[in-house]
């Protein structure tokens, strides 16, 4: 069942690729606005790089997040999902692991490019990929309990945002955190430490909230 | 007694009616007296002068803003657990006081910083997270005013609400754990808290007056929820009657 729902949603995103490249795209074109807006020296811009490819990052998430459900939503796969014997925890899951699959790894393996950008040196890049590595799961399963939440109702996208972008701030913390320890020579595996145990804690307890929020949404 | 009797909203509502002057005139008494000591009989500060007294009415704020939270996290979790209308409606009727504490908190911390430490904003952990309290709480209340069916909106805030619960610590800590690691900006704001009691009375008197203030207000905002979500049931109609003239 779980590998069922993972390569269906895999393949209805192959069928509609645009839509995935559009999110990485957009990852691309917001990282290259900074350096636009602020302007090229690159002792600034290697300072900003962190949080901006991770914001950047948060962003990209928030974009791929209404499609989690939406589709399954609106043609009532979703609810047939809701009614089968398995656990739903094990249907988010898979869920949300094909929305990682789908927008977040292209995102995190394109990260390192970005940063080249931005005169990251090697190691840092490699921090960077690592910390996406490890942070864009969760924003995957944070984000889909706002997805849940805002199922189905008005102005969505937006809404999604307020939702989840300040639960969001632990993971740019500490994931930008650890990419500006290695820029200025501290030793980044506290935040990656830190940020593996919040990818454990929401692991455990994001497909929860979800599932009740699918619940709670198709009443 | 039976005390379930009034977690229907029917019951409920003329007892509402009936606690909100016991809350609301002690509320408005204590702020009077509160002010008073504020203004009158504490002390002036030798390092800030008269700017600290904001004090009073920024720590209440702030206390109350956070406690709300949960607080609302709280009833918002019973209504959901439960099926309980009443608790679910008082965590609505609480968002909007909690929300009001929380910017009040941060509009007079930015008053107080000014003449302090001379700016209107640091990217302190205190204030930081205050901020994102703000948020969760913009969060909460624009997730229950999407949704139009009342007990959908309910149980969406009471998963949003356990959520952000769980998550208020994790991000006060990520706040302090990023703000010490940004040194520069960090400012203390007193060495050790010695206090004068006048000080120290004034602020737990306004702080009891904003304990009671929220009692008041929630309860009264309750009210109002009830009557709108029950318009169509018998007793409110019954009651109204008697008004049908003016329409």
């Amino acid at each position: 069942m779980f590998r069922w729902i993972v390569a269906r949603d895999l393949m209805l995103a192959w069928r509609r690729r645009a839509d995935v490249l559009s999110t990485l795209f957009f990852f691309v074109i917001v990282v290259s606005l900074f350096p636009l807006g602020i302007g090229p020296e690159t002792e600034l811009l290697r300072s900003i790089a962190p949080g901006t490819v991770w914001v950047a990052a948060l962003l990209a998430s928030m974009l791929s997040l209404n499609r989690v459900f939406s589709n399954d939503y609106h043609d009532g796969t979703l609810e047939q999902l809701l009614l089968t014997p398995q656990p739903l925890y094990l249907v988010v899951v898979g869920k949300v692991l094909a929305q990682w699959l789908v927008s977040e790894v292209p995102l995190v393996l394109i990260a390192p490019l970005v940063g080249v950008q931005f005169g990251l040196s090697p190691d840092t890049l490699l921090v960077l990929f690592v910390s996406l590595l490890i942070g864009t799961p969760i924003l995957s399963l944070i984000g889909s309990i706002g997805a849940a939440l805002t199922l189905g109702l008005r102005g969505g996208g937006v809404l999604v945002a307020l939702l989840v972008l300040p639960l969001y701030i632990p993971v740019l913390i500490f994931g930008a955190g650890a990419v500006d320890a290695t820029i200025v020579g501290i030793d980044p595996m506290a935040n990656i430490y830190l940020l593996t145990a919040l990818l454990v804690l929401s692991l455990v307890f994001a497909p929860w909230a979800t599932a009740a929020a699918l619940r709670i949404s198709l009443e | 007694m039976n005390w379930y009797k009034y977690a229907s909203p029917t019951a409920f509502y003329p007892l509402a009616g009936k606690l909100i002057p016991w809350f609301a005139i002690p509320a408005a008494l204590l702020f009077v007296a509160g002010l008073y000591i504020g203004f009158f009989i504490a002390p002036t500060d030798f390092q800030q002068g008269e700017a600290y007294r904001i004090m009073f009415i920024h720590v209440p704020a702030a206390w109350m803003g956070m406690f709300l939270y949960v607080l609302m996290a709280f009833y918002a979790g019973i209504g959901w657990a439960f099926n309980a209308r009443l608790a679910s409606m008082m965590a609505s009727s609480i968002s909007i006081t909690g929300a009001l504490f929380t910017f009040l908190s941060l509009a007079t911390g930015s008053l107080w910083g000014k003449p302090t430490w001379g700016t209107w904003w640091v990217w302190d952990a205190r204030l930081t997270s205050t901020l994102i309290l703000l948020f969760l709480y913009v969060g909460f209340i624009s997730l229950q005013a999407a949704i139009d069916e009342p007990r959908r909106a309910d149980r969406a805030g009471a998963v949003l609400a356990i959520v952000g619960v769980i998550n208020v610590p994790i991000i006060y800590f990520s706040v302090q754990w990023w703000n010490t690691l940004h040194q520069g900006a960090t400012i203390r704001i007193l060495g050790k808290p010695t206090i004068a009691p006048t000080m120290l009375a004034a602020m737990l008197t306004l702080l009891a007056a904003c304990w009671l203030y929220s009692i008041a207000i929630s309860l009264a905002r309750v009210r109002c929820i009830i009557m709108e979500r029950e318009q169509r049931s018998n007793w409110i109609n019954q009651g109204s009657s008697s008004l049908e003239y003016k329409l």
